[in-house]
């Protein structure tokens, strides 16, 4: 086990890169602490495969620096820096059995044939593959497979970091629920570093203690899933996170107030002058309904029902906005005054979040 | 316009694929096709386009016994979860493709074109090809393909399946207008209940090869027939508890006890098996009627605003959803609390006996 | 996945049915017909019944050459389908160097059958051909007219030179299509490279090894215009295989009876060996699916 350090870390699939717009990944300084579950999110191309890559070995940076504890490993091979690796796709060695493919990265490295198989059971069991040991991995289903994979990525004890690369694409959602809790479980009694790559939002949160955003090659914000819920530092995590995402409005900010759309909304604090594309967001959740003649005057466009909450389509001057409400909640219809909970309410200034004076509201 | 088909049932070999299936489509519907994979939703799909002959049954098109003619002979058109598209045709000559197949004439086929291309926001785009395109546009090129035809009836195999998640969202809000629009029969197939609330209308349940349940989305959701159209729609799986009820009370787990209320008062005495969803469990008694379980805390997931809690109850996986970031202890015994009110009761065939008494008024 | 059962599709495949009837049940009816009776000529015919599969297969001219054949192809099976795999795992897998491999390994395949035999007849004689020359350099005597292990060396080497690239060119295909993931997982077990091309490379080459091996296999059994070209099946009867001693009996000796009855077994033999192939490496592939 180990913790990762990434220091000045950059990278561009050009061989001259000029600009920034060159850079697949953007300049970034981190360390990965020991022992913790991190989620790399973001949309396709943003970056996250590269910086996983770069992790695992499987590509060398243009610039900077990637150590293990205090080994630098930047130029590493793969084999040499000692992770374990799930793709998106299963990778199993489809002549061997099961037992085989679990047992084969100890195998390569020279374990005493008792451990090995004491070790392959207790992973099997673990995955819930015990039955099926002896069969050949061909022939298996795309689940089994990646279950299979999963576990040879577990199989060793000494490793330093295990990846995952969206590991759960290929599967059911009923068997996501399983297999999620089953790797968090892992984390709780191994303690592997452990770096998630996703495009999903619902596995990134529940799985990771830390939640690394990215967009457009560059680190937006690293944080817990609630920080990235209640206090997105760019509007890209306000947008990415939650379904659907945080409420955008242009808004002319004063102190403690602001107008939007032409009316007064009370922030509970303090955010001095903002300049430059002054935004307020406040995610869906925090959007609440407000007795008649009261708050923000609205128009319910449209409710979507689905299940446990309703999704409230609103037109609030000339924006669309959403608000979640629960299932029991009644709604009025047509015409609606709302109103937004100032613990909800974040300020962006150019897309960054401004720093409210007289620290932080509870 | 309706699609009928008439106890229709897919035979290959000796494996059944989908079991006699009796369902009728309306124009102007969006109908769901909700299960796991290899449930039989693909089968079903392929039947009412007639790619595949039914092994038994007829299959009504407006009345119109069209069982056995060709899938170029009927108004059909069909969205897959790759991206299929001519590759080295501009966006506009794919769109066109249809129309030129039907012979036409120009004006109106530029016209039909650039109309689609405008409600599928891909007006700019109409002079590049698929694949310099992101996958979210070469997927609403294939969408604007099967919609330009004007075809009756629109087959959709979980078009959104390998697109980001936030796409996802995007373009789910938006094929509901579409279809709004477009006045045709759509069949939409997916794995995730969440989807097929979003997309309303109505849904079809499947498993293994048979629809359980077919009727209004929101109804299929609060009133399912049986267990396992419950546990299909629902996501995180619902919960499931075995009690007895003698009297006025009902028992379970290790010998506890409690008053029956909610659904379970007008029960007759016997065994039943009582289902409610994650969303319903809470860490706090209700006021009024609530059942308390003792039961074992495996794991928590945070997902930013609210925490999910996976239990093991007397060896049931149950799982909670709760609002709220809650730092719970692992492994600890914790006592969770449910309203009676959202327990749906199930015989013990696995037939509703009496649903929830929250699920009212659909 | 399961299609629309329509009778009418049999209508598509009838010119199909009727281009094979003309082009191999007719021509092979002929055959059956001459294998069962006996001429004098004038296109008088005497029904001869089994006599001349019975001549044949008792003829120790045709177990020798039958012989010959086996160890020929099994030669060449030997070297080419190994050293095909070699080739291919040693082609570079993107960048410009991959069109120009391509190209230069396809050249062999686009020569025709007796030009390769002519250049090989040339390029090894003593006289005038360049190898024939290097051999009598570097001192080892060599002369493939006079020596029939030196006439099979020829025979081999020009077929491995003809025919590897098929092979290779085959294996490649097969490895470019595992995806890349798999090697990045080896090297994270720390596989060594024989692992690698053990249970990695070899199972995902399987089914385009098992149509390299049918085609050289059923090619290789059937070679005759370059020996043909190059030896003439000598010195002696060294290099006779089933194919020249087959048109040796029916246009040397005009003897068509026994020639039929030849052919028809010739044909027998190769399917039955294609059969054996097919099933031992399908089964191979179905044990590992139970």
């Amino acid at each position: 086990m180990a913790k990762i350090t990434l220091s000045g870390l950059a990278h561009s699939y050009l061989p001259a890169p000029k600009s920034d717009e060159d850079f697949a990944l953007k300049e970034l300084n981190h360390v990965w602490d020991d022992g913790q579950a991190y989620a790399l999110l973001g949309s396709s191309g943003c970056g996250k495969s590269t910086l996983l890559n770069i992790i695992s070995g499987l590509l060398i940076p243009s610039q900077g620096r990637v150590l293990f504890n205090d080994r630098d490993v930047t130029e590493a091979p793969t084999a040499e820096r000692n992770i374990a690796q799930v793709f998106q796709f299963p990778v199993v060695y489809d002549t061997m059995t099961v037992r085989q493919n679990l047992a084969f990265p100890l195998q390569n490295r020279g374990a005493n044939a008792k451990y090995v198989a004491e070790r392959v059971n207790q992973i099997a069991q673990m995955i819930g593959m015990e039955a099926e040991l002896d069969r050949k991995a061909r022939g298996l289903t795309a689940d089994a497979k990646q279950k299979i994979s999963l576990g040879r990525g577990m199989v060793r004890e000494d490793v330093n970091a295990l990846l995952f690369d969206e590991p759960l694409t290929v599967i059911d959602p009923h068997m996501k629920w399983q297999l999620r809790t089953q790797l968090k479980e892992l984390h709780h009694e191994f303690g592997h570093t452990m770096i998630y790559v996703t495009h999903d939002q619902t596995e990134a949160l529940t799985f990771a203690d830390k939640v690394v955003v990215m967009s457009e090659g560059r680190v937006v914000q690293i944080g817990t899933p609630q920080d990235l819920f209640e206090r997105p530092e760019h509007t890209f995590v306000g947008y990415f996170i939650g379904s659907p995402g945080m409420n955008l409005i242009p808004a002319d900010v004063r102190g403690s107030r602001a107008i939007v759309a032409g009316s007064e909304v009370a922030l509970g604090r303090s955010y001095g002058e903002p300049d430059g594309k002054v935004e307020l967001g406040v995610r869906p959740e925090f959007v609440r309904f407000a007795p008649e003649g009261e708050g923000l005057s609205a128009r319910i466009k449209r409710v979507e029902d689905v299940g446990r909450h309703k999704i409230v389509r609103l037109e609030f001057g000339e924006h669309d906005i959403n608000a979640v409400m629960s299932e029991e909640e009644d709604l009025p219809s047509g015409s609606a005054f709302i109103r937004f909970d100032p613990v909800g309410i974040n300020i962006y200034s150019n897309d960054w979040r401004v720093q409210p004076q007289g620290g932080q509201v509870q | 316009m309706t699609l009928r088909l008439e106890n229709v049932s897919k035979i290959v070999g000796s494996e059944t694929h989908i079991h006699p299936t009796d369902i009728e489509l309306e124009k102007g519907t969006m109908n769901v096709l909700l299960g796991p994979t290899l449930s039989g939703k693909t089968s079903l799909m392929r039947l009412m386009a007639g790619l595949d002959q039914p092994s038994s049954g007829r299959v009504h098109w407006d009345g119109r016994d069209v069982t056995g003619m060709r899938v170029q002979d009927r108004k059909v058109a069909m969205v897959y979860q790759q991206f299929i598209n001519y590759p080295s045709m501009s966006v506009y000559e794919n769109i066109a493709s249809p129309l030129r197949l039907l012979g036409v004439d120009k004006s109106e086929i530029d016209r039909r074109v650039k109309e689609t291309a405008a409600l599928m926001k891909l007006t700019p785009m109409l002079d590049r090809k698929p694949l310099e395109l992101s996958g979210g546009q070469q997927q609403r090129c294939a969408l604007a393909r099967a919609l330009v035809k004007n075809a009756g009836l629109v087959l959709l195999d979980e078009p959104l399946a390998n697109l980001d998640y936030k796409l996802r969202e995007e373009l789910r809000e938006e094929i509901p207008r579409i279809f709004e629009e477009s006045g045709a029969i759509f069949v939409y197939a997916t794995t995730e209940p969440e989807e097929a609330l979003l997309l309303g209308g109505k849904t079809a349940t499947l498993w293994e090869g048979r629809v359980t349940q077919f009727g209004p989305t929101t109804s299929v959701y609060r009133r399912p027939v049986d267990a396992t159209t419950a546990r299909v729609f629902s996501d995180p799986p619902m919960n499931f508890l075995d009690i007895v009820k003698s009297g006025s009370t009902i028992s379970f787990g290790d010998g506890q006890s409690a008053p029956a209320a909610g659904a379970l008062s007008g029960l007759a005495d016997g065994s039943y098996r009582a289902g409610f969803r994650p969303n319903h469990l809470d860490l706090e008694p209700h006021a009024g009627d609530t059942l308390e379980f003792n039961a074992r805390l495996s794991v928590t997931e945070i997902t930013g605003s609210e925490t999910f809690i996976h239990l093991d109850h007397h060896g049931e996986r149950w799982v909670g959803l709760v609002h709220g970031v809650r730092d719970l202890k692992r492994g600890a015994p914790i006592q969770v609390y449910l309203d009676p009110a959202h327990a749906y009761v199930f015989g013990e065939d696995g037939a509703l006996v009496a649903a929830a008494s929250s699920a009212t008024g659909v | 996945m399961n299609k629309t059962v329509n009778q009418k599709a049999w209508f598509l495949v009838l010119p199909v049915l009727v281009l094979v009837a003309f082009s191999a049940v007719i021509p092979l009816m002929t055959v059956v017909n001459y294998s069962v009776q006996d001429t004098f000529g004038n296109n008088v015919f005497f029904p001869a019944g089994l006599e001349w599969f019975r001549d044949t297969l008792q003829s120790d001219r045709m177990w020798a050459s039958l012989g010959r054949q086996i160890m020929f192809s099994a030669i060449i099976l030997a070297i080419e389908v190994p050293l095909g795999i070699f080739v291919a795992l040693n082609m570079p897998k993107k960048g410009a160097w991959v069109s120009v491999c391509l190209v230069l390994m396809s050249l062999p395949l686009l020569i025709p059958w007796n030009v390769v035999g002519t250049i090989w007849q040339i390029f090894g004689r003593v006289d005038i051909g360049l190898f024939g020359y290097l051999m009598a350099q570097l001192g080892i005597d060599y002369n493939y007219t006079q020596d029939a292990l030196d006439a099979w060396f020829t025979l081999v080497i020009m077929d491995v030179w003809h025919w590897t690239s098929l092979v290779a060119l085959l294996a490649y295909a097969g490895l470019q299509s595992i995806p890349d993931a798999y090697y990045q997982a080896a090297k994270i077990d720390q596989a060594s490279r024989w692992k690698v091309f053990r249970y990695i490379e070899l199972p995902k080459m399987q089914g385009v090894l098992l149509i390299a091996i049918l085609l050289r296999f059923m090619d290789s059994f059937m070679i005759y215009t370059e020996p043909f070209v190059v030896t003439g099946g000598g010195p002696g009867s060294a290099t006779n295989f089933l194919s020249i001693d087959l048109v040796k009996v029916a246009l040397g000796q005009m003897d068509l009876g026994p020639a039929a009855a030849y052919s028809i077994m010739y044909f027998l033999v190769v399917l039955l060996i294609s059969w054996v192939f097919y099933t031992v490496m399908t089964n191979i592939d179905k044990r590992g699916g139970a």
